[in-house]
């Protein structure tokens, strides 16, 4: 019950590639990675969750959290790889109009 | 005459790294009560929740306790209980909170928060809350009766 978390810089986007399971216990090492990059808004944010077997509202609020900070950066925040599952949460959470669920980002 | 079920339970300690061995436990009672796999990752969810609150919010940093995890297994649901036994967080304000967003939140006013217990609510068919001492919370969830046999016995039915 783990998780882990490969990050790569690129120009405009930090790219976040997580696996395993998002959780109380998890979160606070993904908080970590992304904090620096909330904090400046040197960066968008894609979170890449193809290989998260399991996520639940903690995850969300990490995601909100670093939602609002980038926009107050201009910055966008895409998380990519939504799997039928947790596409559900973002659904009834009322999350998935408000982020950019599984969209391609506008610069690669 | 009272519905026959089977009653298991089960104390961890109150701290973050046990919510994933819990889920795996539940999992596995649920598999063998003939739950689907929805119904399966639905109620994941909803414990998570719970326990996540009981870890969070029961006792405070230097302190240390008990989350009781109790599973009554009927031939046509089951009823998790997840009790916290420690001080209890606000649940009235907390459910204050609780709802989905929309999109006419502002983004700089979303919660980050409070959606645990809105999760709950929603992934379960039936859920009841009781205070004092500690937190305790009830989530059943139905299974399909045509799937379960009278005693529990899973009959494979696709």
């Amino acid at each position: 019950m783990n998780i882990n978390i490969d990050t790569t810089e690129k120009e405009q986007e930090f790219v976040v590639v997580l696996e395993g399971e998002l959780d109380v216990y998890t979160a606070p090492e993904l908080q970590k990675v992304l904090e620096p990059i909330r904090q400046s808004g040197s960066h968008d944010i894609r979170i890449d969750l193809t290989d998260v077997s399991y996520m639940d509202s903690t995850g969300l609020g990490i995601f909100v959290g670093t939602l609002k900070d980038l926009n107050q950066h201009d910055r966008e925040m895409y998380v990519t790889g939504v799997s039928k599952r947790i596409l559900r949460l973002f659904e009834i959470t009322g999350l998935r109009d408000l982020m950019h669920i599984n969209e391609a980002s506008e610069v690669e | 005459m009272p519905q026959q079920y089977d009653y298991i339970e089960m104390k961890f300690p109150s701290s973050a790294e046990y919510v994933g061995l819990i889920r795996l436990t539940l999992s596995g009672v649920l598999s063998r009560a003939g739950a689907s796999y929805d119904q399966i990752e639905d109620s994941k969810i909803a414990v998570s929740e719970a326990v996540t609150n009981a870890v969070k919010h029961a006792y405070g940093d230097d302190e240390t306790g008990e989350v009781l995890i109790g599973f009554a297994i009927y031939s046509n649901k089951v009823e998790i209980i997840v009790a916290d036994h420690g001080q209890s967080f606000n649940y009235e304000e907390v459910k204050e909170e609780l709802g989905p967003y929309s999109e006419d939140d502002n983004v700089n006013y979303l919660r980050e928060g409070g959606l645990g217990l809105f999760l709950i609510e929603t992934l379960m068919d039936e859920v009841y809350l009781k205070k004092d001492p500690g937190v305790t919370i009830s989530m059943t969830k139905f299974i399909n009766e045509s799937q379960v046999h009278l005693n529990g016995e899973t009959i494979v039915n696709r």
